[in-house]
């Protein structure tokens, strides 16, 4: 067995190393040149000024906007630290809801959510992510059935045609990648920043 | 359930196939030691480690040897994680400023990296720093993807050698892995995941006032580098808390897919290396074909039950499936196709929350682990465990026809029969017996978020994870405990080790024996019968052994939900 040290302790060292540090350095150095953007976290900005990232969805509570999906992310109580208070779209703890399909707390929350849902557009049926928490509760998308369902509401905040509204929803719908993969989908604050464009100069 | 999901499904089958001729093709040159396209660039570096290390190439061990250099090497490597984690407060890259890691979860963490498992009780983003990310988490993703394929190695020989006393060299095997298979695929990979939107930084958390005003700090890091070897080596501890389902871990349906490709090519194409190193690819594609069955059974019950939705919300007037917990980049198709290969291939990296699956499509990720990780499987120990089924499945053959039991022209006899049934039985006695301890003790039952059959689910999910080195989890159980810490690195070290241990006693016992040449007499290996009587071997240890657990956790539930019934906590 003692001859198994040397081995052991070489081989730990040098591919701890390789791998550890060499590795990820490397990459980190190459990756920057080539993609600086997306290496940096995909920045989106406005008017110069950094407001998120594209892959990173946001809180939108504004009557105005488009929301995105219910994010079950939380933050420590600034109360106190051993608690944790809800804190949507908390890109630094991302957290799911974790309620399993039998949970009252789930079916409770839901229910809410749709009567919620419901007022902005009456009959209509909500959609279904517009009332579900994602995975990561930082989903930056949501289906276009979600965004259209909000069209109504948002076309009477900002004072603009149902039709105008739909044209931007329209627009921003991203197809399945490559024709077959995953969902199509609207990146919300893509969409929003394009409400906020339009009709600007 | 729709025609363009069945499609996603099929595409990722033919692609994961039609890498396993190529892929099984150059690994077996590189476990062989001959030279490969890379050689010209490798081989200097793997000469100059050897020789720093004192290793004679030529100079193969007995099978003790290699599980005693095995045991070692995890020792040291253990301590160099768990010092890591408990002095990363003090260490360089740590620009959040993140604090010593606590003790037990030091301890869950570092057996959950060393045995492959990557079990999640920490929090990436709020509990390690850049340092700790790198040099303990990404370095032992590869050291120990690159044991589990060596472990696999060794036993493929005992097969295909023939009074021989040694398996081969543990040393030789780790490092022509790591530098000929692991490192270069990764380096291709990263950039590929980056370029689809990863970051690979290690600047700090990035603060933004969002486009309604609010504050919100982006959580960066070098993670796509480790991305990579940990769904390439199977080995799925996020850099995130929320794993593959972060939109920066996981940005586009494109990465999720080649994400989902990366988890099976290297455990699909080992079977080839089997098929190619005892001289009859058939007997590879045999297994594979054993592996597939299981599997795409489990996909379609996953699939079907996510599309279907849960009859709770469902009673709500929702439809378009169970969404809770998912992405909708992902969607319902990518999101159960991602849990049926994370937990058939013993990664445990998750896209979706599984916690939050319907009752059946939660059901199928614990069937896959409980099985042994052998869908598949972890890489190398996918293969390694099924052979021990295989072997299995040999002795019940021989014991209907009465006959001394044979496989690849080797006698089974009680020897490797008691060492297949030693690594069986280890992990349901992990699983189960840890699961019952927790079920009836305060600390244990401090756990779970969910109430009624639910939580039950959760716990029997954590164990079973664990013992199986999976590393998913039903994640509203509360695992950071000194409890829960402690009990899952017990089941993770015994339900790797238990298993690497006896499968190297049987390679040895193997190795040395005679091979006899096959007669009208043999069972062929290679057809149809075989594949169905492995199968049905697998699933009657399995159903046996965890189908009371099932019929109280996810079996139960979804009788529940069917009536209608839900579950408040504390009530």
């Amino acid at each position: 067995m003692l001859t198994q040290l040397r081995p052991a302790l070489v081989l730990l060292v040098a591919l701890t190393l390789l791998t550890g540090l060499a590795y990820p350095l490397a990459m980190t150095g190459i990756a920057g040149l080539i993609f600086p953007s997306q290496a940096a976290g995909s920045i989106v900005s406005q008017e110069g000024k950094p407001i998120g990232s594209s892959l990173i969805g946001q809180s939108f509570t504004s009557e105005r906007y488009f929301r995105g999906r219910p994010s079950a992310t939380t933050a420590a109580d600034p109360a106190d630290a051993t608690k944790t208070v809800p804190s949507p779209y908390n890109a630094a703890n991302s957290s799911g809801s974790n309620l399993g399909p039998t949970s009252a707390a789930l079916a409770e929350r839901v229910k809410g959510d749709v009567e919620a849902r419901k007022t902005e557009n009456p009959g209509k049926p909500v959609p279904v992510d517009l009332v579900t928490t994602s995975g990561s509760g930082l989903d930056p998308d949501i289906s276009p059935e979600a965004a259209l369902f909000q069209v109504p509401r948002v076309a009477k905040a900002r004072n603009l045609t149902e039709d105008a509204v739909r044209g931007i929803v329209e627009a921003k719908v991203q197809g399945r990648m490559l024709g077959v993969l995953g969902e199509p989908r609207i990146n919300v604050l893509a969409l929003n920043l394009a409400l906020d464009d339009f009709g600007r100069p | 359930m729709t025609i363009n999901g069945w499609i996603q499904i099929a595409l990722f089958c033919a692609v994961v196939l039609a890498l396993v001729k190529p892929l099984g093709g150059y690994m077996t040159r590189v476990f062989n030691g001959e030279r490969t396209l890379l050689s010209p660039v490798l081989a200097p570096l793997e000469n100059g480690l050897y020789g720093a290390a004192g290793i004679d190439r030529a100079q193969e061990q007995h099978w003790l040897a290699y599980a005693g250099a095995i045991l070692i090497f995890h020792v040291f490597g253990f301590l160099v994680l768990y010092a890591l984690l408990r002095f990363q407060a003090i260490l360089p890259f740590n620009p959040a400023e993140q604090s010593a890691v606590a003790p037990d979860l030091a301890l869950n963490t570092a057996a959950s990296f060393v045995t492959n498992t990557n079990w999640q009780s920490y929090g990436g983003e709020t509990t390690l720093s850049y340092l700790t990310q790198m040099l303990g988490l990404t370095h032992q993703n590869f050291l120990s993807a690159a044991t589990g394929i060596a472990v696999a190695v060794a036993v493929v020989r005992g097969f295909s050698r023939a009074s021989a006393r040694t398996v081969g060299s543990f040393w030789v095997d780790l490092t022509r892995t790591i530098l000929y298979v692991l490192l270069p695929l990764c380096i291709l990979y990263t950039l590929f995941l980056v370029s689809q939107g990863i970051p690979q930084t290690l600047a700090p958390y990035f603060e933004v006032t969002t486009l309604e005003g609010g504050k919100q700090t982006l959580a960066l890091g070098p993670v796509a580098s480790q991305v990579a070897i940990k769904m390439l080596g199977t080995n799925g501890g996020g850099f995130f808390n929320v794993n593959a389902a972060h939109p920066f871990e996981n940005p586009t349906a494109l990465s999720n897919f080649v994400q989902m490709v990366s988890i099976f090519a290297i455990g699909a194409a080992l079977t080839n290396v089997f098929g190619r190193m005892v001289g009859d690819e058939r007997q590879g594609w045999a297994i594979l074909g054993a592996m597939a069955v299981l599997f795409l059974a489990g996909v379609a019950v996953v699939y079907a039950a996510e599309a279907a939705g849960s009859p709770v919300l469902n009673g709500l007037g929702l439809t378009g499936g169970n969404m809770e917990g998912k992405e909708v980049r992902f969607g319902i198709v990518a999101s159960s196709l991602f849990a049926a290969i994370t937990t058939a291939a013993s990664c445990g990296a998750v896209n979706a929350m599984h916690d939050s699956f319907t009752a059946l499509g939660g059901m199928i990720p614990l069937i896959n682990m409980e099985l042994g990780e052998i869908i598949v499987g972890g890489v190398g120990a996918g293969l390694y465990g099924i052979l021990i089924f295989v072997i299995v499945t040999i002795f019940v053959a021989g014991l209907m026809v009465g006959r001394t039991p044979e496989y690849l022209g080797k006698k089974i006899e009680a020897k490797e029969v008691k060492m297949a049934m030693l690594a069986i039985l280890c992990l349901p006695l992990l699983m189960l017996g840890f699961t019952a301890i927790a079920t009836v003790t305060a600390a244990g039952l401090a756990g779970p978020a969910n109430s009624g059959p639910h939580g039950f689910a959760e716990i029997l999910y954590a164990y079973t994870s664990a013992a199986a080195n999976n590393g998913s989890a039903f994640g509203g159980l509360t695992a950071n405990t000194p409890f829960y810490n402690t009990t899952l690195a017990i089941g993770m070290l015994f339900g790797r080790f238990f298993v690497i241990v006896p499968a190297l006693a049987i390679a040895g016992s193997l190795a040395a024996k005679k091979t006899l040449p096959a007669s009208a007499g043999t069972f062929p290996t290679h057809g149809g019968l075989f594949v169905g009587l492995l199968v049905g071997v697998i699933l009657i240890v399995g159903g046996l052994t965890f189908f009371p657990a099932l019929a109280l956790g996810p079996i139960v539930e979804h009788l529940a939900g069917a009536a209608g019934q839900t579950f408040s906590t504390g009530g």
